[in-house]
């Protein structure tokens, strides 16, 4: 007999009997989900099944269950489409600030529509004016530099459109890659908020709707500049307002993973009272125009030298046409004797190479060891206080822009995004 | 007799019993499974929960009216707890040993694993879960158990993590303690084959014992919790959690068909005088503006005074649904679930110095009659007009039946309102645990346990104990205790079983109670006692002694503590000096009473040495002294 996923069965082993319904399952296992609500699985080979009712017509259940909820949304919360309030663009890029259990089989979906984040989040319809838009749903690991140029392109419009905020829901594994990409492509006049959530949004204790809240609070706030909000402490107190290009990704779990490096973060914004705190200077709502400066150049490498670690790595790159490096190096920015001569032939070859820190925080300092010395005599540039992250995304954009050695050497040494600061942060 | 057929009513009971277990680490990280003292806690933090949307646009209807309000949980950290209890790292995978346990429970109980075993997440937003979920998984089903009354299906055993505890409710923050989260628990749940209060007890007795036959289950209190799901045939299944003793137990059961019984004829009563309930909400702030009534102003202000007016129940609400409690009591336990403090009802009015005058002028204002009741709520408007709400629903199903429910048990047999049964609705896969294959072949190699009441018969049999002493030792914590030191000296002349048994089960407690610090005694300590006893270097009267010396220096080598006691003062050679002595001196008398000498001369032995030389040695000594001399003459 034909048992497919949704039927209502019977299962009988060893005279006990079980009936749920069919549940997606691994080899060999038929899975069932019982009226209590628990799924058990038992080994097909040693179980007779009796189907008892067939699973219904597909179609006609989940269309009826789509109009229902819509119903509902519109009836439970009549949309306040204010003149008064901002107006805001939702674009997601497949980071689950929205999911959905499916009671009857317990899958979570993932929702990326922004009726779908407002109907799970509904504060949001009393922040700001929302329009959705779905740019990509694939996981953030899979994101490629042409993803970071689809959504500027898109944020853009948005910008062009009226928006006065745009909020991007991103995975967070490369949250801060996206966000250093736009620092660099758009000089904007409106805020562009990065969020995502580190607890999945199925469950009662994610970290979805406060980040959310405090992201549309930024989005309509004066910080005009890219920057990724999530949450500050492990408490539901504040989220923390990062500047694009100087936030890095520091814990695989943790809510506030987040964190700026080797700067204050922007600002925060406290849940309870919704107000922001601005903690450092920011480039202020309509004080730059908007302009788009796309390209990027992907034949860039970022290279971590760890003891030991072959000069011939760093040939690799040449030979395999790389058009510029960073390099993470170690304390105050060193790569061993050996790798200086490689430095030297990428820089004659009119390949920039930046050398970042390992460290992560404070600035790097080629003048202090002979070895620092030497790499500079190589041609190597100092990336200051930069993480080697956004020095990265940096040198494919400034690649992107020119082709001119002496430019882009100059471009790189520059603070274009609050990128470099001026002074180490203590 | 009770006062109810039971039979008659149709009683069907079933018993969920909740039982921690004494894994090393917790279910689903590597954390100890230790209870520590709050002010232990090294670390804080807060957060909010929310319910989460089904795919139907619906929410658990337990979750939803949970999150009625807005609340802030405190979440008490340790060092003895780690990211995963912070609900800010995935779990690890099952813990072995908690399933072996649990599988090892199932066996005794007759039930059938199952093939695959799937974590799955309950929705419980209380906040006594950081994440809003307890993960739970079910491992076996369709067991039995035997009780002198009859017979009881065992429908379920799941393994569970523990919830974190609650330390303090100060407004809408509750503050939780997160040692106890994540400790591994088997859930059983019997068959609703449970037909009376007294065989509710003795089948929670029986699942008790079973439990505690493992030696792998938690003691003490809270450590064990059964929920009891109660239903009469013209009544609806309630289950009243927490019941933390099985004594109240029976109380509970006879209680709740007491609650039940009474509410069903109150409807039928209401429904014969044409009751009907207003879903009207009336705004009475305006009527009390002049009140001297102190409750009633400390709810006014910032707040309104709300009504709701039941036709036809003037004296019900005042009337008793269990002992000390009224249909108000229920109507009240509603209105908190919206944060108010409580509500007034006319039966009870005049009182709280609101006057009759006030109390009449609010009938008049909402058109209530003689035969009517009006309810009132004082609260801020938002959680009054919740509050009141749920009073009108409440006080509508009195006229439908009993409500579907989950209760509190009360300390005294009552219960309270908790929130509606939770459905199937709030389940779904826990995906960050893989699901756990039970094949044939581990289910096999699971030792089952000895029943405790097998144990004591046993002990009975091979050791020679009473009955008593038997059941005692079985069903005492220091029985893996009793077993270790046994296996030394249950051939040994001078220690034995009983000795051992009593010294754990009578002479330890009885220290206890005098305010001896047993619990600084070990393994070690009773050891070394009982390995001197049976050297003879000290009499087994010596044991009370010696062991309220230990608890005082517990790090002292137990020889040493016997020589600064003197208590080994005597050494062999002493006695036999003395008892050469003896027998030279009544030389005459052995002579003429030969070995029947041995009772006079051995009173006088017993004068010199009672309580520091064991008798059965000083009786050896001087047998053998005895002997050597009319062998001699
Ligand atoms: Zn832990």
């Amino acid at each position: 007999m034909e048992i497919k996923q949704g039927d209502w069965v019977r299962v009988e082993k060893d005279g006990t009997v079980y009936e749920g319904k069919v549940m997606p399952s691994a080899e060999g296992y038929v899975t069932l989900k019982m009226n209590s609500g628990y799924n058990a699985g038992f080994l097909e080979a040693e179980v007779t099944i009796t189907l008892l009712e067939s699973k219904p017509e597909e179609p006609e259940v989940a269309e009826g269950a789509a109009e229902k909820r819509a119903l509902k949304v519109s009836s439970e919360l009549p949309a306040k489409r204010s003149e008064k309030l901002p107006k805001v663009a939702i674009l997601s890029t497949g980071g689950t600030i929205a999911s959905k259990i499916d009671y009857r089989t317990g899958a979570v979906s993932s929702q990326f529509t922004a009726d779908d984040i407002l109907s799970a989040i509904p504060e949001l319809r009393e922040i700001a004016d929302f329009k959705g838009r779905v740019i990509s749903s694939i996981l953030s690991e899979n994101m490629e530099s042409s993803s970071w140029e689809n959504l500027a392109k898109a944020v853009v419009e948005e910008i062009e459109a009226g928006a006065d905020g745009i909020i991007i829901t991103h995975g967070t594994d490369t949250m801060m890659y996206s966000a250093a990409a736009l620092s660099f492509m758009i000089e904007t006049p409106v805020p562009i908020v990065f969020v995502g959530s580190q607890r999945s949004a199925d469950r009662p204790s994610s970290d979805n709707a406060m980040n959310a809240i405090c992201a549309a609070l930024v989005a309509i706030s004066d910080i005009a500049e890219v920057s990724v909000v999530m949450h500050g402490t492990t408490s539901d107190d504040y989220c923390e307002v990062h500047r694009g290009t100087k936030v890095r990704k520091l814990h695989t779990s943790r809510r506030d993973a987040f964190k700026s490096v080797n700067s204050k973060p922007l600002a925060v914004v406290d849940y309870d009272s919704r107000k922001i705190e601005t903690l450092i200077a920011h480039t202020r709502r309509g004080e730059v125009p908007l302009k788009f400066k796309p390209g990027m150049e992907t034949k860039c490498a970022l290279v971590k030298f760890t003891p030991g670690a072959d000069p011939a790595i760093l040939d690799y790159y040449l030979e395999a046409g790389y058009k510029g490096i960073v390099i993470e190096g170690t304390g105050l920015g060193h790569v061993s004797t050996k790798w200086i001569p490689s430095i030297e032939k990428a820089t004659e070859a009119g390949i920039p190479v930046v050398i970042t820190s390992q460290c992560l925080n404070g600035r790097v300092c080629d003048r202090v060891y002979d070895t620092g010395r030497d790499m500079l005599k190589a041609g190597a540039l100092e990336g200051e206080d930069m993480l080697p992250e956004t020095a990265l995304v940096k040198m494919m954009w400034v690649l992107g822009q020119t082709g001119a050695f002496e430019e882009a050497v100059e471009l790189l040494g520059a603070d274009l995004s609050g990128e470099i600061t001026g002074c180490t942060l203590q | 007799m009770s006062k109810y057929d039971y039979t008659e009513l149709g009683l069907k009971a079933g018993l969920e019993i909740h039982q921690q277990l004494d894994s090393k680490e917790k279910l689903f990280c590597k954390c100890p499974t230790l209870i520590r003292d709050t002010k232990e806690s090294n670390f804080e933090f807060f957060r909010y929960l929310r319910a989460t949307e089904s795919e139907m646009g619906e929410k658990d209807r337990a979750a939803v009216e949970q999150t009625k309000i807005r609340r802030k949980y405190i979440y008490r950290a340790y060092d003895s707890t780690c990211l995963i209890e912070n609900d800010e790292e995935p779990p690890r995978e099952i813990n072995r040993e908690a399933l072996g346990i649990s599988l090892g429970v199932s066996k005794l109980f007759n039930m059938k694993p199952v093939d695959r075993m799937n974590i799955m997440r309950k929705i419980v937003v209380d906040g006594s879960n950081t994440s809003g979920f307890q993960r739970t998984a079910f491992l076996a089903g369709d067991g039995y158990i035997e009780t002198p009354l009859g017979h009881c299906g065992m429908d379920s055993l799941c393994v569970e993590e523990e919830a974190a505890q609650k330390i303090e409710e100060v407004g809408d923050t509750i503050i939780y303690s997160l040692d106890r989260l994540g400790i591994p628990l088997v859930e059983i749940a019997t068959a609703p084959d449970i037909k009376s209060p007294k065989q509710a007890r003795e089948v929670a007795e029986y699942i008790g014992m079973v439990l505690r036959s493992t030696g792998k289950v938690k003691r003490g209190l809270g450590t064990i919790r059964q929920d009891i799901n109660i239903s009469i045939a013209k009544g609806a299944r309630v289950e009243i959690k927490g019941v933390q003793a099985l004594d109240l137990i029976e109380e509970i059961v006879a209680r709740e068909v007491e609650r039940q019984v009474k509410l069903l004829d109150m409807r039928e009563e209401l429904l014969a005088r044409k009751a009907f309930v207003c879903e009207e909400v009336y705004d009475a702030t305006g009527l009390f503006q002049d009140t001297r009534s102190k409750v009633l102003l400390k709810g006014m202000k910032n707040g309104v005074i709300l009504a709701a007016h039941l036709k036809g129940f003037d004296g019900y609400v005042g009337r008793e649904v269990q002992p000390g409690r009224r249909l108000g009591t229920e109507f009240s336990d509603r209105a908190k679930t919206a944060g108010v403090g409580g509500l007034f009802h006319t039966d009870e009015l005049p009182n709280y110095g609101i006057t009759e005058k006030e109390v009449q002028a609010l009938k008049d204002a909402i058109g209530a009659k003689e035969d009517s009741a009006v309810i009132m709520v004082a609260a801020e408007p938002e959680k009054a007009r919740l509050a009141i709400e749920a009073v009108i629903k409440r006080a509508q199903e009195v006229l439908t039946g009993i409500p579907e429910e989950t209760r509190k048990a009360l300390p005294e047999g009552n219960s309270s309102y908790m929130r509606p049964l939770p459905g199937a609705a709030r389940m779904y896969p826990e995906t960050d645990v893989p699901p756990v294959e039970i094949s044939r072949k581990y289910y096999e190699c699971i030792e089952t346990p000895e029943l405790l009441t097998e144990r004591a018969k046993r002990f009975t049999t091979d050791y020679e104990l009473n009955p008593e002493l038997s059941n005692k030792i079985a069903y005492s914590k220091d029985l893996p205790l009793f077993e270790n030191l046994i296996e030394n000296y249950r051939k040994d002349e001078l220690v034995g079983a009983t000795l051992i048994a009593r010294t754990l089960v009578g002479l330890v407690p009885e220290l206890r109670r005098s305010g001896v610090d047993v619990d600084a005694l070990k393994e070690e300590h009773f050891a070394g006692v009982f390995a001197a006893i049976s050297a003879g270097e000290i009499a087994k009267e010596a044991i009370q002694e010696l062991l309220t010396a230990l608890t005082k220096e517990p790090d002292t080598p137990v020889p040493e503590v016997i020589s600064n006691l003197g208590l080994s003062a005597f050494d062999p050679a002493e006695i036999e000096t003395f008892i050469e002595g003896l027998v030279r001196e009544r030389r005459e008398f052995i002579l003429d009473k030969g070995p029947a000498a041995l009772g006079p001369l051995m009173g006088m032995v017993m004068k010199e040495y009672r309580g520091k030389v064991d008798g059965k040695i000083l009786s050896q000594l001087l047998k053998t002294e005895i002997n050597k001399f009319i062998s001699q003459s």
